[in-house]
């Protein structure tokens, strides 16, 4: 097993298997009186958050009490980070307070690559900025194979803002290697160059939202990053919405099987009309309840074994 | 000049290998338990058989239907995976998980009866009693095993045994099963041969 989860490349199928199995255990855990299992007692897992997040904290939190582990939190808000302490020696007062695993969101891409040359414990990256969030993509694919049966030979179409896109990122690569094909879509302005083949050979590019819609299995809506918007990537909000918003009539053109999935969170009218968000498809609330599941089964593997 | 000859490496002998249990015997053993838990247990009812992974599983699944074939009764079958609670969880690479399945009637206020198939240091019983408190609240538990071999390391005992085997520490005791083996068997390994 891995020492860290860094990115979604750092996962063969064999291992990524294992952790979509040991997460639909843990998901029982859920459903029984006393919600918790002692695996990792004794063990301190930190949850070091640079940016802002509500699910993806709250989430791991979660995991790691449900396993015994110790939990402390850690956000860069009103710590000595606002007095100018560097990621370096925040990552080595909390090696002396004896962290098992660090669990670290950061808005620089490659931030949890360094911190895991500094620390002896595990590092899980829980978003780098615009490079990857392993742990989304992982439990986007428990929710696609609990909803549909099977993720190798589905086809899923990953649309919006894939430039800024950790999620999208981390997707492409993990089901790559589990065998679903790709296809990224939006505007021109927000789909890098090349980005299907620099990242998993076999991804697709289109720009063109509706005629992608009738042969998906799967569609992913990206969060618009509202903060973004005065870099002129469209023209405007409504534009965007028109073209790659998905709303009821675009639904209509899905396969009857297929699902529609947001990592959250979500602009309601923007990307994903309300319509969408709470058809029967909908897995937003599918995929929040699986993230604990998953986020268990990733710190149990990790940590659960001998140092 | 006649040099000493060095000396020829002696070949490793195999282990012995002794059958405790054939098939036949086996079979007569999983019978004599299911009637002593129907004796004990005043005809079963409010049971629940719980096998531990991975051969105490298909072991409940062999006692729930020679039970139901004597008496025509149907007793609620579960598995109890005890990975997590294990004592020793540090000192291996990480387990794997396997499946827990607890019968819808649930364990609260039943009869539950533990099912495994060798008793040794008792450590395994006792992750699942602690696993078995996290699903619930049982009125009585039980344990039934195939084979007892001794040398425990805990203050456990079972209800049910199978066949009390005497064994050395060095040996062990090797339990196939048709579902998990492809045949039933127990066998000695190792001590003296």
């Amino acid at each position: 097993m891995l020492k860290h989860l860094l990115s979604g490349a750092d996962l063969d199928a064999d291992t990524a298997t294992l952790i979509l199995d040991t997460a639909a255990e843990m998901a029982t855990v859920a459903g029984r009186e006393v919600k918790k299992l002692p695996a990792l007692r004794g063990r301190t897992v930190v949850n070091l958050f640079y940016e802002d997040s509500t699910r993806t904290r709250i989430s791991f939190e979660a995991a790691a009490k449900r396993l015994s582990a110790d939990v402390i939190n850690f956000s860069a808000k009103g710590s000595s980070v606002s007095k100018g302490e560097s990621l370096k020696d925040t990552a080595l007062t909390l090696q002396a307070m004896g962290a098992d695993a660090v669990v670290v969101r950061h808005p620089a891409s490659g931030a949890p690559h360094r911190l895991a040359n500094w620390v002896e414990g595990s590092v899980l990256n829980a978003g780098d900025g615009t490079h990857e969030h392993p742990t989304q993509a992982l439990l986007d694919a428990y929710t696609m194979r609990a909803r549909l049966g099977r993720i190798a030979g589905l086809s899923v179409a990953v649309v919006g803002d894939v430039l800024h896109s950790r999620v999208a990122r981390s997707n492409v690569l993990l089901l790559a290697t589990l065998g679903a094909k790709v296809t990224l879509v939006g505007p021109p302005t927000l789909i890098p160059v090349d980005i299907g083949t620099a990242l998993a050979p076999g991804t697709e590019v289109s720009y063109d939202l509706d005629a992608v819609l009738p042969t998906s299995d799967v569609v992913m809506m990206l969060r618009v990053q509202r903060e973004r918007m005065a870099d002129s990537y469209f023209p405007s909000a409504r534009e965007y919405a028109r073209r790659y918003g998905l709303d009821g009539p675009r639904m209509a053109r899905l396969p009857d099987h297929a699902i529609v999935m947001h990592p959250g969170p979500m602009n309601r009218g923007m990307e994903i009309a309300p319509e969408v968000a709470d058809s029967s498809r909908s897995t937003i609330v599918e995929q929040v309840a699986n993230g604990v599941s998953v986020r268990m089964a990733v710190l149990y593997l990790l940590l659960g074994g001998m140092k | 000049m006649a040099y000493p000859q060095a000396a020829q490496p002696q070949p490793v002998s195999p282990p012995s290998v002794k059958v405790i249990l054939t098939s036949a015997e086996l079979a007569r053993v999983v019978d004599r338990i299911a009637h002593q838990i129907l004796e004990k247990t005043q005809g079963a009812a409010g049971t629940v058989l719980l096998g531990i992974p991975t051969r105490g599983a298909p072991l409940a699944r062999r006692l729930a239907a020679r039970i139901n074939a004597f008496e025509g009764i149907d007793i609620p079958v579960g598995v109890l995976d005890i990975t997590l609670y294990r004592d020793d969880l540090r000192r291996h690479a990480v387990r794997a998980i396997g499946p827990t399945q607890v019968p819808p009637e649930g364990v609260d206020g039943k009869r539950v009866i533990l099912v495994d198939d060798v008793l040794f240091s008792g450590r395994t019983v006792r992750a699942a009693l602690d696993a078995l408190s996290d699903l619930g609240r049982p009125s009585s538990v039980q344990l039934a095993v195939l084979v007892d071999r001794g040398h425990r390391e805990l203050p456990i005992r079972a209800d049910y045994v199978g066949k009390n085997i005497p064994t050395a520490l060095a040996e062990s005791v090797r339990v196939t099963l048709a579902e998990t083996d492809g045949a039933d068997e127990v066998r000695l390994i190792g001590g003296a041969a």
